[in-house]
């Protein structure tokens, strides 16, 4: 029945129909994407003309779109202004060694937990799958309580570790998957050879799982890296407070000075940004794989 | 050649005890269940205690309080408000930004020039810290110069200019736009990744069939995305639940306690009301409406059934 209603004869003028319709259709998606992705950046936008506006033309009543001129050595100066630097180390400290801890403890937990089927095993994906999901807002009194107990509120290491036992499933799930990926028989290969469990893990698992390890590295960094809430109520002093909080500081002030705030903040977004991208394809799988797999 | 030079028995038995040890999980899993124990478990504990202590503005323990904390978090004035707010919060933003991700990840999926790049400025506000972000708004919405007042003047939509978050009225509103900004990201990208594994075929068979594209959506694609849309709803739904940052920023769950969610409300109540006891009282309260969705995310998505995958 379709046949007889397609005839052969008119393609030419019929096929230009139908490209025409597609075209159109991919122009109109095109600009729905384009219309949909400004939206998206437009709060950074903003955030970007107000870090390149001169000191005088930031309190403009009503503002003005743009700045007459873009104030580049904002980015200069905002360093001497109030302890950016400071901020951004304590930063560059917690997150880095909180994504040390984490690979530490997530890729033999994980290497066991993908290569071998034990009693307690669905316990232990529980508790991790727990983790995920009880973010540390929910029990931030209970941290700061304990932090007290310990004596190590103010300190690198409470942050740290808090950053480090929040955000470990992450890389647990990831890693797991990909040590799963590896054939048995390639390990058993090398365990013949005479090479021990650890050093099969570490000279040939280990190396086979690059992306995952990639992966686990940049998202633990970028979640350790923006973490708040526990930074904000653990922190009271400007030597160990990261930049999330450090910049919260900076409203409160009379006048508050948003051109260093936005060129700071970023400061701390761009090369994040640029490390999610770069891990883009694994996200999902890493944050849901408690259920999908 | 092991054969035949067997080792002194008291060192082999040394040897092969260790070596059980490391072929048990033991040695792989215990770094990372400590590290659970003391900073996830421990916490839970230390909520529950404080809330049954009678603890001072300073932080003295004084003595055990019972459910005297309880009560006098109940007898607070503003909990009810925050409570309601609380659920008028998830639910608003949940259901908005589901929403919107089913368009979004429809439009992702689709294939146009510059898709690429529209994934990746949805990646932004994912990316970005919420603080920073929320900060954005903020100044956009500022009452006298922020930007947004300006465009709307130009406009002719409004005669002066609105100071937004001034009164719950005007900033609930943005609080709810903001995290739904922040939230569509991750639902878009779950979405996304559960229409991509919809078999091309189907669609090629429901086009033969005739059917039209809303048909085609609404029974075939949307049953086959219910998963994914399950996983998106409840971790969406605990991220808002907990959602600190955004209200911080924008309100400080302020004027008053008019924007403060039970979130928000307990943060306030041990650090701004040194109410420390019914603070934990309400964490609590808390937590315990988080274990549900857990519970609820656990047994839906048969976690248990992993096993044998």
């Amino acid at each position: 029945m379709s046949i007889s209603e397609k005839p052969a004869a008119n393609t030419s003028s019929s096929r230009a129909k139908a490209k025409n319709r597609e075209l159109s259709k991919k122009g109109l998606l095109t600009i729905t994407g384009f219309a949909v992705a400004t939206l998206f950046l437009l709060p950074y936008i903003r955030m970007m003309f107000t870090a390149l506006t001169p000191k005088d033309e930031l309190y403009q009543i009503p503002a003005d779109y743009f700045p007459t001129r873009l104030e580049w050595s904002n980015f200069v100066t905002v360093w001497e202004s109030a302890p950016i630097l400071q901020y951004l180390i304590n930063t560059l400290i917690i997150a880095s060694a909180a994504t040390v801890v984490v690979l530490l403890v997530s890729v033999p937990a994980a290497y066991y937990l993908a290569r071998f089927r034990f009693r307690t095993r669905n316990l232990i994906l529980l508790l991790v799958l727990a983790t995920q999901m009880f973010a540390p807002t929910s029990m931030v009194i209970g941290i700061y309580r304990e932090m007290v107990a310990l004596g190590l509120v103010n300190t690198y290491l409470a942050l740290v570790l808090v950053n480090a036992g929040f955000y470990l499933a992450f890389s647990v799930w990831i890693l797991s998957g990909f040590f799963a990926s590896i054939p048995y028989e390639v390990e058993e290969a090398a365990m013949i050879d005479g090479c021990s469990k650890v050093s099969v893990l570490w000279r040939i698992t280990l190396p086979l799982s690059l992306p995952g390890l990639i992966t686990a590295t940049i998202f633990t960094f970028i979640t350790a890296w923006n973490e708040f809430v526990v930074a904000l109520t653990l922190t009271s002093s400007i030597e160990i407070r990261p930049l999330t909080v450090g910049i919260t500081g900076f409203i409160g002030l009379y006048e508050v000075q948003w051109h260093y705030v936005f060129a700071t903040s970023l400061i701390a977004i761009v090369p994040v940004v640029f490390l999610f991208i770069a891990i883009e394809k694994w996200l999902i799988s890493g944050l849901t794989a408690g259920s999908i797999k | 050649m092991n054969t035949t030079t067997p080792a002194p028995p008291a060192k082999r038995r040394k040897k092969s005890l260790i070596r059980r040890f490391l072929a048990g999980p033991l040695p792989w899993i215990t770094p990372m269940l400590l590290l659970i124990l003391a900073i996830v478990l421990w916490p839970v504990y230390e909520m529950g205690r404080t809330s049954v202590l009678e603890i001072s503005g300073s932080g003295v323990t004084k003595g055990f309080a019972g459910l005297e904390n309880y009560r006098e978090l109940f007898d607070n004035p503003n909990l009810l408000g925050a409570i309601s707010r609380t659920f008028f919060w998830v639910i608003t933003v949940v259901a908005i930004t589901i929403f919107i991700s089913l368009f979004l990840a429809q439009l992702l999926n689709a294939k146009f020039p510059g898709r690429r790049f529209v994934r990746y400025a949805l990646i932004v506000p994912w990316a970005a810290s919420v603080i920073m972000t929320a900060t954005s708004f903020r100044w956009m919405l500022d009452g006298y110069y922020g930007i947004l007042n300006r465009i709307l003047l130009d406009l002719g939509l409004v005669e002066e200019a609105i100071d937004w978050m001034g009164s719950a009225e005007t900033s609930l509103p943005w609080l709810i736009i903001v995290a739904v900004f922040v939230s569509l990201p991750f639902t878009t990208f779950v979405i996304l990744a559960g229409l991509q594994t919809v078999p091309g075929e189907v669609y090629e068979a429901a086009k033969v069939d005739g059917a039209s594209a809303r048909k085609t959506y609404f029974s075939i694609t949307f049953p086959l995305l219910r998963t994914s849309l399950f996983i998106a709803t409840v971790i969406n739904l605990i991220n808002v639940f907990n959602q600190f940052p955004i209200i911080w920023v924008m309100t400080g769950g302020g004027p008053g306690y008019t924007t403060d969610t039970t979130t928000t409300l307990m943060y306030k109540l041990a650090f701004r009301s040194q109410e420390i006891g019914q603070s934990a009282a309400l964490s609590v309260v808390n937590f315990g409406i988080i274990l549900i969705f857990v519970l609820i995310y656990i047994r839906a998505t048969g976690f248990g059934k992993r096993e044998d995958r």
